[in-house]
């Protein structure tokens, strides 16, 4: 009997705790679906008493979520690729190809990534500046493109290969290049994926960045305008919730399909992304 | 001979981009903190001026301490409730994926996203949390709006800054935050459970040891170095509020400054006043209090610490 009690005790405070943690996305949620004079009521209603998912349609017509959508995939895409490959090539080296040096500038390199945003913030639109690259594509995409975390996950993981691999390969005359291709990249398909979803929920998600690096409506991703869009729309909140659960959408459904592989991998790495 | 084509080549692709945008700013950033320096450049070299004037500078000194409480209130919050969920998920047989999935949701969205929806579920007026607040018997809250301190809510006075604790808007950010990063450290403080050795309840069972007993002597002490990795990391990651503040509070920082974080404040010097030199020093101030506190917390904690 107090055994019973016991667990039903932890499932219950655990439901309610459930409860307060998802509570937020079903208010977002409900809220897309009001109609706009009955989100504005008060005791708010816990249930629409019609759905309105012309709201959706709507804030399409209000801001330019295609083009948000656009530049946030264009910015994922293009880091998500350049992390893949530069990490590849520097974890190859930094766990395969000796050469003097190689440990003080593998040292200097993490203690570069514990370096906060600020610090090189200023410096960085100084320089994109110069070059012209502010608002444009390239001040969202290439400084992104090398991550050293995940060259240090990587680099942890091609460490793990026997060496006789590798020899054996150098025997038979395969290139440095090939071998990377060849042997070291389908074997790092785990660390990878791990490295993939990560730099996508970073990039997606990121906003400091693309905030000071653009100054048109039309170059910034989906982050900056829905946070543009919240600080100039006071009442509509249907519309807003809408643009918002929309904002969020593409990686709740990329969690959904690969939630056990991105907490195996987080609990593994302890990286948050 | 070959091998060298092959490293300067593989490691050039990265070091192009890291050198220009990691390595340069990181020294550029000590140069300019040094100058006085707009958006036209350099105008004069200030020596440490910057810092000095940011020491006496009210608005510093109050994002300091807004930073400060903002951190104090949260990390003790999240690492108590992250373990508490932790340990009780731990302890489930059926459904602990299911509730895993739950606390995490919150991590995979944005900020931007969740700040949207908080400040809509904090709404002064018409907001879901008044209804919450009313629903148990309180009076409705003005939440993102109110600029009094916690504990002249509490004591009903009126109290000098430092002493007034976090304003009800900073501590709205605190609520907001705490739901944000809790799944993160629940699946870290899951692996550190799952890490304990069973055997040692085993034998404190056979010992008649009690939960609570069993709870301080052996998963407390042994989850110190999970405990310490989550306590640094959300230390440096709630230091560094930001995106909330510039889309839930207005004006951005306000009620009366009272969630003017340093951070934001960085951000308002460099690019709202253009002030680039004593942005520069900003960062760099917030970065050594940062690095002091983590050596600290090492020299500190960690001998306390038995790994394994």
């Amino acid at each position: 009997m107090g055994k019973l009690l016991k667990k039903a005790s932890i499932y219950l405070t655990l439901f309610v705790g459930g409860i307060f943690v998802a509570f937020p996305f079903y208010w977002m949620l409900i809220t897309a679906f009001k109609d706009g004079k009955e989100a504005l009521q008060f005791p708010p209603t816990l249930f629409p008493s019609n759905l309105h998912p012309e709201n959706f349609i709507n804030v399409w017509k209000t801001i330019p979520l295609p083009t948000y959508f656009a530049n946030t995939l264009i910015i994922t895409v293009v880091s998500v690729l350049g992390v893949v490959i530069t990490s590849l090539l520097a974890a190859y080296v930094f766990a395969r190809l000796e050469f003097k040096g190689r440990e003080v500038i593998f040292v200097s390199l993490i203690a570069l990534m514990q370096i906060p945003l600020p610090l090189y913030l200023i410096p960085s639109y100084m320089l994109l500046s110069k070059i012209g690259w502010i608002d444009t594509y390239l001040a969202l995409t290439v400084p992104w493109t090398v991550n050293i975390f995940s060259i240090f996950l990587l680099r942890q993981f091609f460490k793990t290969i026997p060496e006789e691999i590798f020899e054996s390969a150098r025997i038979d005359g395969a290139n440095e290049f090939t071998i990377l291709r060849r042997i070291a990249l389908p074997l790092a398909k785990t660390p990878l994926t791990a490295i993939i979803i990560f730099n996508i929920i970073g990039g997606w998600n990121s906003f400091l960045w693309p905030l000071i690096m653009t100054d048109s409506d039309f170059m910034r991703p989906i982050q900056v305008g829905l946070a543009y869009y919240s600080r100039a729309e006071t009442t509509n909140y249907p519309l807003l919730m809408a643009a918002s659960l929309m904002a969020i959408l593409p990686l709740l459904i990329l969690y959904l399909i690969a939630q056990r592989y991105i907490i195996r991998s987080l609990s593994f790495t302890g990286s948050k992304y | 001979m070959k091998k060298t084509i092959y490293i300067l080549l593989f490691l050039g692709l990265p070091f192009i981009i890291l050198i220009p945008f990691r390595v340069f700013p990181l020294i550029f950033t000590v140069i300019l903190s040094l100058y006085k320096w707009g958006m036209g450049g350099p105008e004069s070299f200030v020596g440490l001026g910057n810092f000095l004037s940011l020491i006496n500078d009210e608005k510093f000194y109050k994002a300091f301490i807004n930073t400060i409480y903002y951190v104090v209130f949260l990390v003790p919050l999240e690492i108590m409730l992250s373990l508490f969920f932790a340990y009780l998920i731990h302890k489930t047989e059926r459904g602990k994926y299911l509730f895993r999935s739950i606390f995490y949701l919150p991590v995979v969205t944005s900020v931007v996203a969740s700040s949207v929806v908080w400040k809509w579920m904090f709404h002064p007026n018409i907001g879901i949390a008044n209804l919450f607040i009313r629903a148990l018997g309180g009076r409705g809250l003005k939440w993102l709006h109110e600029s009094k301190g916690i504990f002249e809510m509490l004591f009903n006075t009126h109290l000098p800054y430092i002493f007034k604790g976090p304003s009800v808007a900073l501590f709205s950010l605190v609520i907001m935050g705490v739901w944000h990063g809790l799944g993160y450290n629940i699946i870290i403080y899951l692996a550190g459970l799952n890490n304990i050795n069973p055997t040692y309840y085993e034998a404190a069972k056979i010992d008649g040891a009690r939960t609570w007993t069993r709870f301080w002597r052996i998963t407390w002490p042994l989850l110190m170095p999970t405990t310490f990795y989550v306590l640094i990391v959300t230390i440096i990651s709630s230091f560094n509020i930001f995106a909330p503040i510039w889309i839930m509070t207005s004006p951005a920082g306000g009620p009366l400054g009272t969630t003017r974080t340093v951070m934001y404040y960085f951000y308002e010097k460099s690019f709202e006043e253009w002030q680039m030199g004593s942005g520069a020093a900003l960062a760099l101030i917030s970065f050594l209090f940062i690095l002091i506190l983590t050596y600290i917390q090492k020299k500190v904690i960690e001998p306390k610490i038995h790994y394994g």
